[in-house]
């Protein structure tokens, strides 16, 4: 009962290639319609207008080192937060896992262990909060918001009572090699800077071309439409807030090499700046949209920002006054687009 | 011999008897209406024939092969699909992707596979063609007339070759224009071969589409028979009790 067997008169008025000549947007409309692109532009003004002002301090190679190290640690949670963000969820813990894995890793190097092993545990300290996050969502369909906001309060406890509330800083003997994984650089670019390239690339990979990350839009979209089509819907967002956690966690351990010490208040307001770096990187906050360039170059517009109103003479006080307003921008320039296309 | 069967089937949720020794058959290339007014028991037969629900007692029957459907994916693999009365439509998604949604086409090697983007998009675009809709593959649904929409839900089910599709209320929440867009692409579903069950509320589509009516009151089929003996009098009669059994 082969279709193609009957249909032997040619199919009436549509031809096949008509339909797949017709592409809906040029390559050009599609590119001015995304927020990321509109954020490039963005940066890319603010870049030059910094160089202008300010020629000597903006434009020098230690600024731009500075800079991109900066918002690296940002950038890779961003990424892992959009793969949540996309499914329509939110992680509100990863400033306090951040702080958790920080002190994790410390308690183990202090013990004297490998970095490697300390790194694996940190690892795992901060999979394990992922794991909870991800199974009372996904599973037990408990709100993001209240289950992440719970595991944002027990991550930074433990690391308090983990860290007996002290500072760990004596390294033992793998210290070195420790504080320069995450403090070092390679060709003169700060290792987390390449970190945060790498995996930008890996996740737009995934987001894009893999059925994973087709998924996770799916899901983000409607999510009873996913699961009435076949669709593994809580495995996938189990996995998700793993991710998002894995890639705290590694912020984390690099942050951790780079401070060269761990405290517990590490990554304090971090979920904020991650968040904003997300969402105005063109991620939306109800599900459904995002993708790795927009979490890179959102982190990269809020440090240059950051660093350009330091450099005005801005009291650093007013910083979290700008984050929050970009947040709130984002998403209400988000809702006037949405009501555009509807 | 019939391609889907149902041999006195019924279904109670605790108390209460929704289905009540239900037989109802399904030859290849056919249309059936199924009928009746809320709470007959239409939506029952459906989700037991899509392994939503399993019945309390009966036997379904595939092509002459006895099955048991404990949950929608068996159902799916013995041909038969489901196009829901909400579409399942994922409206941010195009609509190649919303075709291929849980099945996509990959390549690579090993653990690495890749969606397939050409080939989604192309056999999409043929299913479309087939179809004879003007939906474009690579549109994001959102942009979608409703007949659009309904056409991107119907070309997930020719993936396979189905032998049973079942539309739920198809023509409910599109307008009339769209309605007769939905009606030939049931017929063009017949012609290929496929047996619909058409579960609607309007009386003129299934009229206009269905080779056979079935009647389903307060969880019995009270009818059963061929469009062209019938009359949407009788049909009407029957759905509301006027008529006892025809």
């Amino acid at each position: 009962m082969s279709l193609d067997a009957r249909q032997t008169k040619p199919a009436a008025s549509v031809a096949v290639e008509s339909v797949l000549g017709n592409k809906e947007k040029t390559i050009f409309q599609r590119l001015l319609s995304a927020q990321s692109f509109w954020v490039t532009i963005a940066l890319g003004v603010m870049v030059v207008v910094m160089s202008i002002l300010q020629p000597e301090a903006f434009s020098s190679w230690d600024n731009f080192y500075n800079i991109t190290r900066n918002f690296a640690f940002v950038g890779i949670i961003a990424l892992g937060m959009t793969a949540v963000i996309i499914t329509g969820g939110i992680d509100l813990s990863v400033g306090s896992i951040i702080g958790f894995v920080g002190v994790a890793t410390g308690v183990m190097l202090q013990a004297e262990y490998s970095w490697w092993l300390s790194s694996l545990v940190g690892l795992s300290a901060g999979l394990l909060v992922g794991l909870v996050n991800g199974y009372l969502v996904a599973y037990l369909n408990l709100s993001a918001f209240v289950v992440t906001l719970g595991t944002l309060s027990i991550a930074r406890s433990l690391a308090i009572v983990l860290s007996g509330n002290k500072m760990l800083y004596e390294f033992g003997p793998d210290a070195d090699i420790f504080n320069w994984i995450g403090g070092g650089d390679i060709l003169t670019i700060a290792n987390p800077v390449w970190l945060l390239v790498v995996s930008t690339i890996i996740f737009a990979i995934i987001l894009n071309q893999t059925a994973w990350g087709r998924y996770l839009y799916a899901i983000g979209g409607n999510e009873q439409a996913a699961q009435a089509t076949g669709v593994p819907v809580q495995r996938i967002k189990l996995q998700a807030y793993l991710l998002c956690a894995f890639m705290t966690a590694i912020a984390a351990v690099m942050l951790t090499g780079y401070n060269g010490s761990a405290i517990n208040a590490n990554g304090t307001g971090y979920e904020l700046r991650v968040i904003a770096s997300t969402v105005i990187g063109g991620a939306n906050l109800m599900g459904g949209s995002g993708g790795a360039y927009g979490a890179f170059i959102g982190a990269a517009l809020i440090e240059v920002i950051r660093n350009s109103l330091i450099m005005a003479g801005v009291d650093s006080n007013w910083q979290g006054t700008f984050v929050g307003s970009f947040i709130i921008l984002a998403v209400l320039l988000e809702q006037v687009r949405g009501r555009r296309r509807d | 011999m019939p391609v889907l069967e149902l041999r006195n089937i019924s279904k109670n949720f605790g108390a209460i008897r929704a289905l009540n020794g239900v037989d109802l058959s399904l030859e290849p290339g056919e249309v059936l209406g199924l009928m009746g007014d809320n709470g007959a028991g239409k939506s029952t037969i459906v989700k037991i024939i899509a392994g939503n629900f399993l019945p309390t007692g009966g036997e379904i029957f595939v092509d002459g092969e006895h099955v048991q459907f404990s949950k929608p994916l068996d159902a799916r693999q013995k041909g038969i699909e489901v196009v829901y009365q909400d579409l399942a439509l994922c409206n941010n998604l195009t609509a190649a992707a919303n075709v291929f949604l849980g099945r996509e086409l990959k390549r690579g090697i090993g653990p690495f596979q890749f969606l397939d983007h050409a080939r989604m998009i192309k056999k999409a675009g043929e299913l479309f063609v087939e179809l004879k809709s003007e939906t474009r593959p690579r549109d994001l649904v959102v942009q979608m007339s409703g007949g659009q929409r309904q056409a991107v839900a119907i070309a997930r089910t020719r993936l396979t070759e189905p032998k049973v599709v079942l539309m739920d209320e198809p023509t409910a929440a599109i307008s009339v224009r769209q309605v007769a867009e939905v009606l030939d692409l049931i017929r063009r579903l017949r012609d290929a071969g496929h047996a619909v069950v058409l579960i609607s509320h309007r009386m003129p589509d299934v009229f206009a589409v269905a080779d056979r009516v079935a009647v389903m009151r307060r969880g019995s089929k009270v009818a059963d028979k061929l469009i062209s003996k019938s009359s949407p009098e009788e049909v009407t009669g029957l759905i509301t009790g006027a008529i006892d059994v025809a």
